[in-house]
């Protein structure tokens, strides 16, 4: 490694030069573009209105590397992190790199998921299955408008790759692990997903960050490229638990032809800083699109949820349910905005944005938007802040239960809604798990799911 | 706040003034351009004391620092209004020699809103006798069988000669409270402007108020007395219409101790201006157990049907609670200009007080309105209500934008927002844009939305019964806007009525 004492924020790290293979040197234009898209949107401020709540100073004055060392990492650890129940294929990257050894074999992924389903490493797909990734790969990132998508635009690294084919249904949900561990220096790592599913095709992806210590500094910076062609089905998970001392951005773009059908579904629970961006574009009619969120904090958490939903043809219909909890002085952001073209007549779009007050020091900024260019349409949003309905826990208090139980199983219920709307039932149940263990004195609680 | 440096640099400088005092006071009109001369010009024009001129030069100063905001949300881009090309003090307006020579399509607007010609020659300015006497008169004429203890309106007159003026003046000065021009305010009661302006509005508030306090030209001034009921509705009606208060009004409200006070401003007439860029200021003062309501129709000019020539509206206006139960009311109708962006807000510092915002936004032609309210919650038990009512025709784009701020002292606040659009034809946009920024659990904010067509079934029933499409449409707007036209004083209300109607004309089909 060179100078490790030269200062290396994320800005110097972007421009160092890097080692590409040959193979992969097709995506070069696309990365000089991003780094060119990152140099000139700059670091955003608070007069950017979309970081307008988020302050990344202390991103920017962290020393970052680009990659480390292959970390020590058991089996057993890595066993740990799978979600009890599902019978799923698991690709493991632990600090952005990906582990042949820790995943499953490419036999066992064909053997689940059927011979003809492409799901692969990314490198492996740009240096292999050029032809199959390259109509796809970046093309929903190209024109970015932040700065973290042209960061990872400039930076591709590695991910994962599925393509599923014309009335292919896909059983085994992909898991995708990301473990990071407490390195020596402070990781930033740009994971990108691609996933194709076509004509009238089915397949469920979870994206699943984890940490093996609280104290590891990194940041993971993802980009997941859905493409939904005609009445396909696409259902995404993504389950945040990083360090708490990690700083994670996540964005999901997707793309939905025709009567196609995506779900989002994500829960925030870890990290320092948190920024989850879920940007649809329902570009065919009669598409349809679920985001469900939930957001946890609790410490000096700051989960930001920026949601922006593109109704570009006629007849689509989108649903937004986004929850959030805070507690100590954690700070909730959630910025949802519905954009409705004009040629999207008849949109039918609903957006929520519930949130709970724990304590007097967290914090929550709502912005439910509405943008509409389109006159025959129904759009409503909600929005509501408050704290736990003191006559409901009276009302359970009465019934003999204690003040502490009545709360957290109030709260719980206020989560669960979110979860109801998961196909997955272990994901639900691990969730379940892990609210209980984040809630103040909840831990004796046994809810069935 | 001043810092003593600032104020030691501006001492410096004053002294160090190299161009010297030297434009001529009797001259009408101040050469276009914003500089200190401009402000020293208009200040010594109103002969307004030098603590005055130095909280002008201040604003200046610290203007001449300041960008132009970006963040506002207008899909047509604009050309900003060029700041070195105004004239910021004229003389006031020659007004038409006679009814012929005003534009006929302004007439008829003036005939469909029910305005009688006396009162549309006062209100253009073609007349011997002042708009308030065209009133007096005619209220004293054949149509006077309305009851005789009908609602007084008092209106901030500059027309001294007018008996109508002078009786209400009479009753005000009675009750203790003190209406006059803000010029007036400055030179007669320094000890109460200097208190109150820009407590609520500090210069440096943002682009526009800062611009306000440099040159502001004119606007009211309100006074009420601890425990007085001000008693009449106050207006700035006619004033505004009949004489040039130029570009930047400026406005100062106060209710003391447990006073209560219900304020009027403009009219439902089409307004037409030279000046394209309004910029107003409004503060609001509520002391312990006071209650201000005021209430805004606006109809500037809007401009041809590509949205040229018409009227930038950019206000600052902000009310601040300052005691315990104090109260405060915006209503708003807005349906002129071509640009509308404001946000009156309400600062609810002391316990239990209250804050509310009631409006109606309607764009067509290619208008453009970015409008809503902020409501700070401080003070324990504070409550606010907000009801947003936005119609998009035409080429129109409609932006609700509002912050709900509860603080952490804010225990057991509440808010109610309600914001709904409705969209005639396909070429125009609403769009809702709500900050809520909750700081602790006791508190509960509420927001809730929607935006859908102009209900076809409704339509339909209406025509059905042999109503017109366009009367049908107008019925329909108007009891989508009812919650808010109910906020109205009742002359008003009527007026909006039928204020929607017309402007709403020509959009169905």
């Amino acid at each position: 490694m060179t100078l490790a004492t030269e200062p290396h924020k994320l800005d110097a790290v972007i421009d160092t030069s890097r080692d590409i293979p040959e193979c992969q040197s097709w995506l070069n234009p696309f990365r000089d573009a991003g780094r060119e898209a990152f140099n000139r949107l700059g670091w955003p401020d608070r007069r950017n209105e979309s970081w307008r709540f988020t302050n990344l100073d202390a991103l920017k004055a962290t020393n970052f590397v680009s990659a480390v060392d292959d970390a020590d990492i058991s089996a057993n650890t890595v066993g740990g992190f799978a979600i009890p129940e599902l019978d799923d294929v698991t690709l493991v990257f632990v600090n952005g790199r990906f582990r042949e050894d820790l995943s499953d074999a490419p036999d066992k992924l064909a053997n689940k998921l059927g011979t003809n389903v492409t799901c692969c490493r990314l490198t492996e797909a740009i240096c292999q299955h050029r032809e199959s990734i390259e109509p796809f790969i970046g093309k929903l990132t190209a024109d970015p408008d932040d700065v973290f998508t042209a960061l990872s635009n400039a930076s591709v690294e590695d991910g994962v790759f599925i393509r599923v084919p014309r009335g292919v249904t896909v059983d085994t949900p992909v898991h995708i692990l990301s473990i990071a561990t407490e390195t020596d220096e402070p990781v930033a790592t740009h994971p990108r997903n691609v996933i194709v599913a076509e004509e009238g095709a089915h397949v469920t992806v979870l994206e699943h960050y984890v940490t093996t210590s609280d104290d590891a500094v990194y940041l993971n910076n993802a980009v997941t490229e859905v493409f939904a062609d005609a009445e396909a089905v696409v259902h995404h998970y993504l389950l945040e638990k990083e360090s708490e001392s990690a700083f994670n951005v996540s964005s999901l773009f997707a793309h939905l032809a025709e009567h196609a059908d995506v779900h989002s579904h994500t829960v925030l629970l870890g990290g320092k800083l948190v920024r989850n961006n879920v940007l649809p574009t329902l570009a065919g009619p009669r598409a349809h699109c679920l985001i469900n969120g939930l957001y946890v904090g609790h410490g000096d958490q700051h989960l930001d949820n920026a949601m922006r939903v593109n109704h570009a043809a006629p007849d689509c219909d989108s649903r937004q349910f986004y929850k959030g909890i805070l507690n100590d002085q954690s700070r909730g952001v959630f910025t949802g905005r519905i954009i409705v073209d004009q040629v999207a007549q008849r949109t039918d779009a609903v957006q929520s944005n519930r949130n709970m007050l724990l304590s007097d020091d967290a914090r929550v900024n709502a912005r439910p938007q509405l943008e509409i260019y389109a006159d025959d349409v129904k759009c409503t949003h909600g929005c509501t802040t408050g704290a736990v309905d003191p006559e409901n826990v009276f009302y359970f208090m009465s019934r003999g239960l204690s003040e502490d139980v009545a709360r957290a199983m109030l709260i719980y219920a206020f989560a669960a809604e979110g979860f109801g709307r998961m196909e997955l039932a272990p994901v639900r149940q691990l969730l379940a798990a892990e609210m209980i263990a984040k809630l103040p004195k909840a831990q004796g609680l046994s809810i069935e799911v | 706040m001043t810092t003593t440096a600032e104020v030691a640099a501006i001492t410096e400088e004053r002294r160090e003034y190299k161009y010297g005092w030297t434009t001529d006071i009797e001259q009408e009109f101040a050469p276009p351009g914003l500089n200190e001369d401009t402000v020293r010009f208009i200040s010594a024009k109103k002969g307004e004391p030098a603590w005055m001129t130095d909280w002008r030069l201040k604003a200046l100063k610290h203007f001449e620092k300041m960008d132009e905001p970006d963040w506002v949300f207008l899909p047509y881009v604009y050309p900003p209004p060029d700041l070195q090309g105004i004239s910021y003090y004229a003389a006031p307006k020659k007004a038409p020699e006679s009814l012929d020579e005003v534009d006929p399509a302004l007439l008829e607007t003036y005939e469909k809103l029910g305005i009688s010609l006396s009162e549309t020659k006062a209100l253009l300015g073609i007349t011997d006798a002042a708009p308030a006497q065209a009133v007096a008169e005619e209220q004293s004429g054949e149509g006077s069988d309305a009851p005789s203890g009908s609602r007084q309106v008092a209106v901030d007159a500059v027309f001294d000669s007018v008996s109508v003026a002078t009786t209400f003046q009479k009753e005000l000065a009675d009750a203790g409270v003190i209406f006059c021009s803000i010029s007036e305010a400055i030179r007669n009661h320094p000890e109460l402007v200097k208190k109150y302006l820009g407590s609520v509005v500090p210069y440096a508030d943002n682009y526009y108020a800062c611009l306000n306090s440099a040159v502001f030209s004119d606007g009211s001034f309100v006074y009420v007395p601890k425990n007085t009921r001000c008693p009449m509705e106050l207006s700035t009606y006619f004033r505004i219409n009949a004489r040039n208060t130029g570009q930047f009004e400026r406005t100062l409200i106060i209710a003391d101790e447990g006073a209560e006070v219900s304020y009027l401003e403009g009219c439902t007439a089409p307004q037409r201006d030279e000046n394209q860029l309004h910029a107003a200021v409004v503060e609001l003062v509520a002391e312990k157990d006071a209650k201000i309501k005021y209430s805004t129709i606006q109809n500037w000019y809007p401009g041809d049907e590509d949205g040229k020539g018409g009227i930038y509206n950019f206000v600052t206006k902000r009310g601040i609670c300052n005691g315990d139960r104090a109260h405060i009311s915006w209503t708003q109708v807005e349906t002129g200009s071509a640009i509308t962006w404001k946000y009156p807000s309400v600062v609810m510092k002391g316990d239990d007080s209250k804050g509310e915002f009631y409006s109606v936004a309607l764009t067509t032609l290619k208008q453009q309105a970015d409008t809503g309210t902020k409501m700070i919650h401080i003070g324990k038990n504070t409550t606010s209500t907000i009801v947003s009512k936005g119609i998009s025709a035409g080429r129109g784009h409609n932006t609700y934008r509002g912050l709900v701020e509860m603080r952490k002292t804010a225990k057991d606040a509440h808010n109610f927002t309600q914001c709904d659009s409705i969209l005639i034809g396909d070429q125009c946009g609403a769009h809702t844009f709500p900050y809520v920024d909750v700081r602790n659990t006791t508190a509960t904010a509420e927001h809730e939305a929607s935006t859908t067509k102009i209900a076809e079934d409704q339509l339909f029933y209406c025509t059905a019964r042999g109503i017109s499409e366009e009367d049908a449409m107008s019925l329909l707007v108007n009891g989508f806007c009812k919650e808010v036209f109910s906020e109205l004083p009742m002359e008003f209300a009527v007026e909006a009525n039928k204020l929607l109607a017309v402007s709403l004309e020509g959009s169905v089909g």
